[in-house]
């Protein structure tokens, strides 16, 4: 099929971008989506222009490196997928396809499609996980865990930090991301000594990050590839209520 | 016929760091005799962690934990997106919570015989010990695994294994466990142990004064190009399946690290034992990237079949049952479609050789539900098997509860890499490798669920007790950015972007590479003979000469240059790829994950020949001709046997 | 947010109740008028309950507002550069951004408008406060249809906004999983018609004459 795409190109974070067109033709419907754009960029380079960078990685949708808005939406339109995932059979011959980087000042372009995402990292670091320093662990059936806890912690923490969440949200909230790994944390056992802790440490590293606040919008939870819940934001909520209140 | 013009033969080697004495006291006996640092001390030991994943992640946190300062690298742009996230199955632990006649022993046992004779017995001893410690310490992390209502964790049999000693977190298990890594190296970033460098890539090796004291790295988002000096580099870098280009690795999966290492002297072990996955999904054309795993857990309810005949192009729906050959059940009436990995991507490759493969090329068999769906019902096989039906349907456009899934072999995982000795430390002092980057712990063929417990093996427990006794002679004497290890070093990177950024070439480094790996999979893949190999030797070195002459690479050098960090991958791909096919002429028996077509029985199966190569091959680069160095490999509590799936 | 829209819904159902007395006749709804102002009386001053009413409401508005400036504040930060491609909202509570930010702003500007018709009745034909009946008779006169339009617009903006609002707010402060999310969602949905419809009968029976 013959597509028409409308890239996002910025050569570096400080520069201005503009979205640029490109005509590709032959695309195998078989093809992913990011297989496609492999295609563009070896058109590119061989008419000496500059390849198009995103970011990517495992391509089978658990790393979370690929960030692409496809049409206003993170990750394209297929629900539950990520964008390495995505395979061209959901378009026609002649389609248009407008492709952007996730738009977060917390996330600013490095070039292209590429976002600096490391604004996730320090969230984590401000209290997402529990302190277990190598060699301290009781045998691992010490404490049992309620099935139903484990199954809600690891929905919780099949996020893959992608930043989908960030990117569909109105607001640019990392609301999403948080939650899912306060509720992980917070429906295990283990998690509880550094329950309330963790979640007023990691609103606080969010914040400070520059990302939005939550209005329940609820577009972060339609373009979760992992399909995480809103109510993960829920679970924090309460967590955060109570560890302020606590605090105070 | 001789194989000894490709290399030089070398003085075998021996891991002088394993204790003697009974097996199951090596590791206690070692831990006592390695000597330690004074916590005091640790501040004021620097060392180096490239790589994230389950080995390096771990390994850098609990240095963190100890109190050493760390330095932390990885390509990605987070510590979370290493590859170990991809791996699907579980963990072995020998836990015995089934009450099903488990342990250690056994675990080791297995293991052993699993790698075909080609592993160390210390070293999986040691890992079968610790694995059940890994457990506890990932539970106590928060690590969501699968329970039973009880409360307690749940188990499954995996890979064949008689017993059920796997924990897993539903077909996410690698992802948890890195996540768990992850979360505890965040917490010592945060609390000042850790220094962590995102995309940052390693691009060379320091050694100075007999010692690995550095590494050069390139910014990837500036392009600036630095060296970090500390008392000992740790690599964790993974596998080198990529050279094959299509595989299951992740697309920035490369070898550089190792080869960089290689190339500055440390010796790289038994780099021909490559693993096939027989369940991956086919390629679909010229545009495919990489190949997807599906879990092996498939094939517990999937049969396998092709057409009886050859051509045979009809809907697989209307061929009847008397026209497919169920050739997996047919040729292995004991085990059926649940052989060993390796047996199984054989027999997909020798049923696609003789014509009947199906799909895209004839490259594909059948896997086919349509008897579990008939005994079990559509609910209870989508209930088992929903979100991999569903990851198959989206790549494929098909849907498998109506015709059968397609599936097709492909590279997997690499038990060759960086030769270290039992305290995890390569042939160059103060130069540690751990996980899928070293070749330690599964000889010529890796179990399922046990590439997890490997990389965790070591970053949580080994190297931290291990390290300590090389850094009892720290901190080492300062090197400043001009001494002349490290200019030389620096420079050679340099020249190296320089080269390629100025290259008046024609062709893609992606191109290369593709053509690189199709040389790999048709002569170095599944099934290796003397004549192929030594044919993949030339068409290396030609399209290296060509890569050389032709490759393009665009952009400057002080930017987000992704060209230009494939190609500096590409190019080390092309002599590790050079080193594979010598390593597995040399060896010309089969063992494992090496099938040479003239070492196998009458039956088809891969024949061992023990008495002439019952050693670890540890190559030492040396250009063209690379020189081998043997280490003797004894088995003193697992005699070896020949395999049968019979 | 969450708190200060709470009490305001308490308030605005309360008030929808109150206005239905206009179907019992002009009086029933003049003494219903009169009591809200001589409520406690004489223990308590006059007016004390419309005083401690005015005032809750008046914090509430400040809060709500000064929350939303600080969101919208926040928001218009975290994404410095739009996107070009806007795909519509596929959220559970789909277009709540527009309908809360804009709702609430069409709502702010009609409550001004309602205070000087109905309360202070600047603009409103009957200047004299305690014919509540009258008041309401007046404004909503068929040949003022204009002011009944816009009562009618400003409360489908305050539909919108309690449907998301309600459980919004419920899982800001209570923090339900998925089944009381749903639940929850439903609560909103029924309240946001209820008041809808249960301000909208007024306007519309003096419009169409059933009431004068």
């Amino acid at each position: 099929m013959k597509l028409r795409l409308r890239i996002w190109r910025q050569s570096d974070a400080e520069s201005k971008g503009k979205m640029v067109s490109y005509v590709i033709d032959g695309v195998s419907e078989d093809a992913s989506f990011l297989e496609m754009l492999d295609v563009l960029n070896e058109e590119l380079i061989a008419d000496g222009e500059d390849p198009v960078a995103f970011d990517h990685d495992c391509r089978e949708g658990i790393c979370g490196a690929c960030s692409l808005v496809i049409d206003g939406q993170p990750h394209g339109p297929q629900a539950a997928t990520t964008t390495c995932q995505l395979h061209m059979r959901q378009y026609s011959d002649g389609d248009t396809i407008d492709i952007e980087p996730w738009r977060a000042g917390a996330f600013p372009v490095v070039k292209d499609l590429v976002v600096d995402r490391s604004a996730f990292d320090r969230i984590i670091q401000a209290g997402g996980y529990i302190s277990a320093p190598t060699g301290t662990a009781p045998d691992a059936h010490a404490v049992p865990v309620p099935k139903a806890d484990a199954d809600a912690a690891f929905s919780a923490a099949a996020c893959i930090g992608c930043g989908a969440c960030v990117a569909a949200c109105p607001n640019g909230s990392g609301m999403l991301f948080m939650a899912a790994k306060v509720a992980h944390l917070g429906l295990m056992p283990q998690g509880q000594p550094e329950r309330h802790t963790r979640v007023l440490g990691m609103v606080a590293a969010h914040d400070e990050a520059g990302f939005g606040g939550c209005t329940n919008t609820g577009e972060c939870s339609a373009a979760c590839p992992k399909e995480i819940g809103l109510d993960v934001i829920g679970r924090l909520n309460k967590d955060f209520r109570k560890a302020a209140a606590r605090a105070a | 016929m001789s194989t000894a013009e490709y290399y030089t033969g070398g003085e075998p080697i021996a891991d002088t760091k394993a204790p003697a004495g009974p097996i199951n006291e090596r590791w206690q006996t070692r831990r006592f005799t390695g000597r330690l640092v004074n916590p005091a001390n640790r501040r004021k030991l620097r060392v180096i962690v490239v790589g994230t994943g389950l080995a390096g992640a771990s390994a850098a946190a609990t240095l963190g934990e100890l109190g050493y300062r760390v330095a932390n690298y990885c390509f990605q742009d987070s510590p979370r997106r290493a590859h170990s996230i991809a791996a699907q199955g579980g963990i072995n632990a020998a836990k015995n919570y089934r009450n099903d006649g488990d342990s250690v022993h056994r675990l080791f046992y297995d293991t052993v015989k699993g790698g075909d004779f080609r592993s160390r017995e210390s070293n999986v001893h040691r890992l079968a010990e610790i694995s059940t410690e890994i457990i506890d310490q990932c539970v106590a992390q928060g690590v969501p695994f699968a329970r039973e209502y009880g409360g307690l964790l749940d188990n499954r049999s995996f890979g064949g294994a008689q017993v059920s000693r796997t924990f897993y977190a539903r077909g996410q298990t690698g992802q948890q466990l890195l996540l768990g890594a992850y979360q505890a190296l965040e917490r010592q970033v945060a609390a000042g142990t850790v220094e962590l460098h995102t995309r940052h890539e390693m691009l060379e090796l320091i050694v100075t004064g007999g010692r690995a004291r550095g590494i050069v790295v390139r910014d990837l988002v500036t392009g600036e190009v630095a060296t970090e000096i500390a008392d000992a580099v740790v690599l964790a870098t993974g596998g080198y399946g990529n050279v094959f280009f299509l595989s299951t690795n992740a697309k920035g999966c490369n070898v550089t690290a190792s080869w960089r290492a290689h190339r500055q002297g440390a010796y790289f072990a038994n780099p021909c034992y490559t693993q096939i996955h027989p369940t991956c999904i086919p390629q679909s054309g010229d545009h495919q990237s990489k190949l997807t795993l599906m879990s092996e857990s498939l094939r517990n309810d999937g049969r396998v079949w092709v057409p009886a005949e050859r051509g045979d192009d009809r809907e697989p729906g209307d061929i009847p049952e008397s026209e497919r050959d169920y050739y997996l059940e047919r040729r292995y009436p004991a085990f059926g479609n649940l052989v060993p990995r390796d047996i199984a991507s054989r027999a997909a490759k020798a049923v696609c050789d003789e014509g009947r493969g199906v799909g895209p090329g004839g490259l594909g068999v059948y896997l086919d539900f349509a008897d579990a769906i008939d005994r079990l019902g559509k609910d209870a096989v989508e209930a088992k098997y929903g979100n991999l039906f569903q990851m198959y349907e989206r790549i494929t456009g098909e849907n498998p509860y109506e015709r059968p899934m397609r599936i097709y072999p492909a590279v997997h995982y690499t038990m060759g890499g960086l030769w270290v000795d039992y305290d995890l430390q390569s042939n160059i002092p103060g130069l540690f490798v751990t996980g899928e980057a070293n070749f330690s712990d599964h000889g010529a063929n890796r179990l399922g669920a046990s590439a997890l417990m490997q990389g965790l093996s070591d970053g949580y427990f080994v190297l931290p007790n291990t390290i300590s006794d090389y850094l009892a002679d720290g901190p080492f004497e300062a090197v400043d950015e001009d001494h002349e290890s490290v200019a030389a070093a620096l420079g050679a990177v340099n020249e190296r972007i320089e080269f390629f950024l100025n290259n008046d070439g024609d062709r893609t480094v992606d191109s290369f590479h593709r053509e690189l790996g199709r040389i790999m999979w048709e002569y170095c893949g599944m099934e290796r003979t003397d004549e192929g190999l030594r044919k993949a030797i030339g068409l290396i070195r030609d399209l290296k000469a060509e890569f050389y002459k032709r490759v393009k690479v665009t952009g400057k050098a002080a930017e987000l240059n992704q060209q230009l960090e494939k190609a500096g991958r590409v190019a080390d791909f092309f002599e590790l790829g050079e080193l594979m096919c010598i390593d597995a002429l040399h060896r010309t028996e089969s063992c494992g994950g090496h099938f040479r077509a003239e070492s196998q029985t009458e039956d088809g199966e891969a024949k061992r020949d023990d008495e002439h190569f019952s050693y670890v091959a540890a190559w030492e680069f040396a250009g063209s001709e690379p020189v081998l160095h043997k280490e003797h490999l004894e088995f003193e509590y697992v005699k070896p046997t020949q395999r049968s799936y019979k | 947010m969450a708190v200060s829209g709470v009490l305001m819904v308490l308030f605005i159902i309360a008030h929808m109740a109150g206005n239905l007395h206009i179907f019992e006749g002009r009086e029933e709804m003049n003494d219903y008028a009169h009591g809200l102002r001589t409520f406690g009386e004489p223990i308590l001053p006059h007016e004390s309950l419309l005083w401690v009413l005015r005032l809750g409401l008046i914090a509430s508005i400040g809060a709500h507002l000064w929350s939303g400036i600080v969101l919208s504040r926040r928001a218009h930060l975290a994404r410095p550069v739009k996107y070009a491609h806007r795909h519509k909202a596929r959220g559970e509570s789909r277009g709540a951004y527009g309908v809360m930010r804009w709702g609430g702003i069409t709502i702010a500007a009609f409550v001004v408008w309602h205070l000087l018709d109905l309360t202070f009745r600047t603009v409103n034909p009957v200047k004299d406060v305690p014919d509540a009946y009258g008041a309401v008779v007046a404004t909503f006169a068929p040949e003022r249809w204009p002011v009944t339009v816009f009562y009618l617009l400003a409360l489908v903006a305050l539909g919108f906004h309690l449907r998301h609002g309600i459980w919004s707010a419920v899982q800001t402060i209570a923090g339900p999983g998925p089944v009381w999310r749903r639940r929850w969602q439903a609560v909103a949905l029924t309240v946001a018609a209820v008041v809808v419809a249960g301000f909208a009968i007024v306007p519309l029976a003096v419009s169409f004459g059933l009431v004068s």
